[in-house]
């Protein structure tokens, strides 16, 4: 990547940190952010309109691609927006490199196990036969 | 600086509770039967309800803190009681939303 006078800002952020590394990682929280915005509304605004809140209707209506494609969105950027916002943390009090790395390699192995748990939920409600 | 303490808090809280009640949400719903009803049972009691009313508050003030840090991270609400104001709103705007989203579920609805 150039770093003349024709790259962007953002081009010279990206990946060229004093570590070289981490543009990516602080563009990836935000993007994730302004996409829960988006998801975050629509679960609540669909958690107001469903006519009511038991197994079944919600069952029914995450059957439906109208639930489950948000809902399968709205989990894996959840999880990944949340395992980008921990490391910060982590980042901020773990300094001992070995600790740093073994905490957020718990971290990312806890949010993919989550997420994946997650995921499985959602295909068993479309796929699972019994609506 | 209170809201940006808030905003980790938040965050920490919907991270951690907040996936982990979504995803055990999700599952009583695939399963049905005894596995729902441990769920809403759960969602019900007192303590079950206290969280969840903790879970929408951490949410939406992790939200309007989240807008006021991409509208920082664009350079403009410096200015001192610019960003004061901001700041107070997005505790004001948090403490509105859940008020009425709870009061809906709670009031309005079965």
């Amino acid at each position: 990547m150039s770093l003349g006078d024709s790259s962007t800002p953002l081009g010279r952020v990206r990946g060229l940190g004093s570590a070289r590394e981490g543009g990516e990682h602080w563009l990836s929280e935000r993007v994730t952010s302004v996409a829960l915005l988006l998801l975050g509304t629509w679960l609540i605004a669909s958690l107001l309109m469903l006519p009511a809140l038991d197994q079944r209707t919600l069952s029914e209506w995450l059957g439906s691609p109208w639930g489950a494609v948000p809902m399968a969105l709205l989990v894996i950027v959840g999880f990944k927006h949340a395992l980008d916002g921990l490391k910060v943390v982590v980042d901020d009090y773990v300094h001992e490199p070995g600790n740093n790395f073994a905490l957020n390699t718990l971290l990312l192995f806890l949010a993919v196990g989550g997420g994946a748990l997650a995921l499985y939920a959602l295909a068993k409600i479309s796929f699972g036969g019994h609506a | 600086m209170t809201v940006s303490i808030l905003h980790r808090v938040t965050g920490g809280a919907l991270a951690v509770a907040g996936l982990a009640a979504l995803t055990w949400w999700l599952l009583a719903i695939a399963e049905g039967g005894d596995a729902y009803q441990r769920f809403a049972t759960a969602a019900r009691h007192p303590i079950g309800i206290i969280v969840l009313v903790g879970l929408t508050w951490s949410f939406f003030q992790h939200l309007l803190s989240g807008v006021r840090h991409l509208v920082m991270d664009s350079g403009a609400g410096f200015e001192l009681n610019t960003n004061k104001k901001f700041a107070i709103l997005t505790i004001v705007g948090s403490l509105l939303l859940t008020a009425v989203l709870w009061g809906w579920l709670l009031g309005v609805r079965p």
